[in-house]
């Protein structure tokens, strides 16, 4: 009797489990057949954060705002995979001192609400995210034009003079000039950023509407905004770029953490992932075969020196051989497969690759890890002072174990006493970076504004640069870096900050640690998913399944 | 009776402005400026900053700045916006509550259910097979930290069976949140039934039951009036705190399942200094808090008529 009940339910495991795997196995058919059929106004999902602030052109800085600005507008020019300009707006752009730019659109642009995308729906746009009064976080993005500081004056309080940027000069419908301050080489690229996007006339009767849902010129057009759920941006067929969508729509999804999006990939609800969490990280390969994605991405994370804190000023500078030892005590090789899981990639250089002037090696032996050369270094430079490190960054970030690592790397390898020194959260961490209370070192990540190979060096390095948060001052640097930035054509420029790289091996301001990488991933439904050097999947490349 | 409502809902004046005063200045105190790091890694030059924060009022002092939230809150229902994105947040607040409200309820209604149906089994049987096994399953689920339940429920019933989806979507439906309410549910029905399990037990060798039981009262009114109201203070002292534990503790389950509730919202204004935001979310909590514990007190005297409200 006792036997014949057990059996029963066995049988009932065993029905419950094949009628489980019947399901699974009825989805896989449906799919299977409808493959190699692509549905030209198919729409797909892809996970995203909420935008942290209003949809404005000028104020969108983060990944999640971003994402839908760049499916929304489109600029005057864009980026090829190699760094290199492609016009999308602009019909050409040309100059022949780097200082006065003369840009000419090409013709029958409209905006979503038909209205016609002209030199003013730019020039307008770019005066009104420049004025201060407007508090656009990237208004800093027009300071080389002229007039920038009448409109936009820096000192706290201060009220503009001008509504108007003076070095913006229309000059028909289609055509425009912008006039610079001093030469900037790179300029062009610059231009490919979200603040130079054009708004249409609609915008300025009512900016915080119509940041809630943006009016643009790009590829597609906004549907609506479900505030933590979900957003909605349709094909715009009125689109004349040459990135026009393959498919018929994107509907962001929001999650709560990356491991339920990554659940919901798996199950089918979500077609386009942008990063794997750590916990699915072993095993994504393995999930999705040959939809698992690895993507270089152009961002670099490097430990900040505060140069200005008691341990490296006092009583005298610090000497360079110490951080040059510090870095070569750093076994990043092992600590990204490890630790990281494969996520990024060992730094050599300032610069990450898919940015114009990338060098392979530019650093040299200075991110080779070399425990005794690095302790000879240290030891030649005169001692770490205290003989003691901490390296500051935020515990919300996932950061501690990789610090853990390479404190345990540098106490090894060169006996230096090393320890991690946590902040609650990004906002105390870098509320103590901006008032210059790092005690000795900090984690600091750098991701591309445009892909040259200034923006990585200039903004983290010249003596007067916001990024600059370590008090880094080098006069001889300064000189090169203001030299290559005033360079007559880009391609000096970029060679110039070529030099200016491989420099800093000489003086070195951070210690480059390693590159990022895409880890991500789509569902069977999609194909043609690629990553651009943002770090972003593009959107109007993919394609649908039927 | 009346006397003693109007005293307890005078009481929660004190009570709302010292809570609200109290986050106020916590948030403040936090390390970290919210402008600031608005503008993340890359900075903004002062005049941006001085603007923003004039256009956003936090550049009057402190205690004007409690002043007009609170004079807004209380005059107009308007809890201000969110530092960061300029929403209103009673708009955010209003997105929040909802989702939150349904997991709670149907949370609430599950440890009600269960817990107290276990618990009176347990408590008529007590020492007995069902009992023990009772026990058992109570201190196993109190032992289970909730991200443990929630993934084991999400691995066996969403990837393994496929019955569930793995997630709720952007729509909840109320079953889509059976799951999620029977883990964030869980440990308060463990409570429940080890609380109503043992009232009952204790109470069944009460004079009182010894006298009903001699007056050849039948089985059931016995147990049903005589015992069960009786034992039911403590249950009930519990469930009411429960009801705010279940509306704001909710961020672990929530995060899990990937709804986009109140414990989220806490989180994120937390980490992001919003202080308008947090306060108002405080300030509705602290209210569930203060009517649930005036209706329990006032439940009391429904249950025990020895217990008078002058």
């Amino acid at each position: 009797m006792r036997g014949a009940k057990s059996a029963k339910w066995v049988t009932g495991a065993i029905i419950v489990a094949l009628a489980a795997t019947a399901c699974g196995g009825g989805d896989g058919n449906e799919g299977s057949k409808a493959k190699g059929q692509v549905d030209p106004n198919g729409i797909f999902t892809t996970d995203l954060g909420e935008p942290e602030k209003l949809l404005y052109t000028g104020d969108t800085m983060e990944s999640n705002g971003a994402g839908v600005m760049k499916a929304v507008f489109s600029q005057l020019v864009g980026y090829k995979p190699d760094g290199s300009l492609e016009m999308i707006n602009a019909e050409s752009l040309t100059t022949s001192d780097s200082k006065k730019w003369t840009v000419k659109l090409k013709a029958g642009w409209t905006f979503h609400d038909g209205t016609p995308v002209t030199s003013k729906s730019f020039v307008d746009a770019w005066n009104w995210n420049a004025n201060v009064k407007n508090a656009m976080g990237l208004s800093s993005w027009f300071s080389d034009i002229v007039g920038y500081d009448k409109v936009h004056p820096e000192a706290e309080g201060a009220k503009p003079t001008a509504e108007t940027l003076a070095g913006l000069k229309i000059v028909d419908d289609t055509t425009f000039t912008i006039e610079l301050t001093q030469p900037v080489p790179y300029f062009g690229h610059k231009l490919a950023y979200t603040p130079f996007a054009p708004l249409p006339e609609s915008f300025y009767k009512n900016p915080k509407a119509a940041a809630e849902a943006p009016v643009g010129n790009g590829p597609y057009k906004f549907k609506s905004w479900d505030h933590k759920k979900k957003i909605e941006v349709v094909r715009f067929d009125g689109y004349k770029g040459p990135n026009k969508a393959k498919n018929g729509g994107v509907v962001f999804k929001n999650y709560t953490t990356l491991e339920t999006a990554y659940e919901d990939l798996k199950s089918g609800n979500l077609d386009i992932i942008r990063q794997i969490g750590p916990k699915d990280l072993p095993v994504y390969h393995t999930d999705l075969g040959d939809r698992a994605v690895d993507a270089d991405h152009a961002a670099i994370q490097s430990i900040g020196v505060a140069f200005y804190a008691d341990q490296w000023a006092k009583p005298k500078p610090v000497d360079v051989r110490v951080i040059q030892g510090l870095s070569m005590a750093i076994d990043r090789a092992t600590i990204t497969k490890t630790v990281l899981q494969g996520t990024r990639k060992p730094a050599t250089g300032w610069v990450p690759e898919g940015i114009l002037g990338f060098q392979e090696n530019a650093a040299g032996d200075v991110t080779k890890f070399d425990p005794a050369k690095a302790k000879d270094l240290i030891k030649q430079g005169g001692g770490v002072p205290n003989n003691k490190i901490s390296i500051q960054f935020n515990a919300d970030g996932g950061h501690k174990e990789w610090v853990d690592a390479v404190c345990n790397s540098i106490t090894q390898a060169t006996g230096v006493e090393c320890v991690g020194d946590s902040k609650t959260d990004f906002q105390a961490d870098l509320t103590a970076r901006k008032t210059k209370q790092v005690k000795s070192l900090y984690r600091s990540a750098w991701s591309l504004d445009y892909p040259v190979n200034a923006n990585f060096l200039k903004d983290l390095f010249l003596s007067t640069a916001a990024g600059n948060q370590g008090g880094f001052v080098n006069k001889d640097l300064d000189k090169m870096i203001l030299e290559a930035d005033s360079a007559p054509s880009l391609e000096e420029s970029v060679k110039k900050y070529q030099a200016v790289e491989k420099e800093l091996v000489k003086t070195m301001p951070s210690i480059p640690l390693w590159y990022y990488k895409v880890n991500a991933g789509y569902s069977e439904k999609v194909t043609g998913v690629k990553y651009g050097q943002d770090g972003d999947p593009i959107l109007t490349g993919v394609e649908v399944f039927k | 009776m009346g006397r003693y409502v109007v005293r307890r809902l005078l009481q929660m004046i004190p009570v709302f402005l010292g809570t609200t005063l109290l986050i106020f200045l916590m948030v403040h105190s936090l390390p970290g400026d919210p402008v600031l790091a608005m503008f993340g890694d890359k900075g903004a030059d002062p005049a941006t900053l001085a603007a923003k924060r004039h256009e956003l009022g936090l550049d009057k002092p402190l205690w004007q700045q409690y002043f007009f939230y609170m004079r807004d809150m209380l005059l107009h229902l308007d809890f201000g916006t969110q530092i960061r994105n300029g929403l209103p947040v009673t708009d955010v607040l209003g997105d929040a509550f909802p989702i939150t409200l349904q997991l709670a309820t149907l949370a609430f209604a599950i440890e009600l259910v269960f817990g107290i149906t276990l618990g009176v089994i347990g408590g008529l049987r007590a020492g007995r097979l069902a009992d023990n096994a009772i026990l058992i399953f109570t201190l196993l689920i109190i032992s289970i930290p909730v991200f443990v339940l929630g993934f084991i429920i999400k691995m066996v019933f969403a990837f393994n069976l496929g019955w569930i989806q793995p997630n709720v979507s952007t729509e909840p439906q109320w079953g889509e949140l059976l799951a999620p309410a029977i883990v964030l549910g869980c440990l308060s029905l463990a409570y429940v039934a080890r609380l109503t399990r043992t009232s009952m037990a204790e109470n069944l060798r009460a004079d009182y039951m010894r006298t009903a039981v001699a007056k050849g009262l039948p089985r059931r009114r016995v147990i049903g009036v005589h015992l069960m109201r009786n034992s039911m203070i403590p249950v009930i002292t519990f469930l009411g705190t429960d009801i705010g534990a279940l509306m704001g503790g909710a961020i672990v389950t929530e995060s899990i399942f990937n709804i986009k509730g109140v414990g989220g919202v806490i989180a994120e204004s937390i980490s992001r200094r919003e202080g308008s935001t947090l306060v108002g979310l405080v300030t509705i909590l602290v209210i569930v808090y203060l009517v649930t514990s005036l209706l329990i007190d006032l439940l009391y005297a429904v249950l025990d008529p020895r217990i008078r409200y002058a």
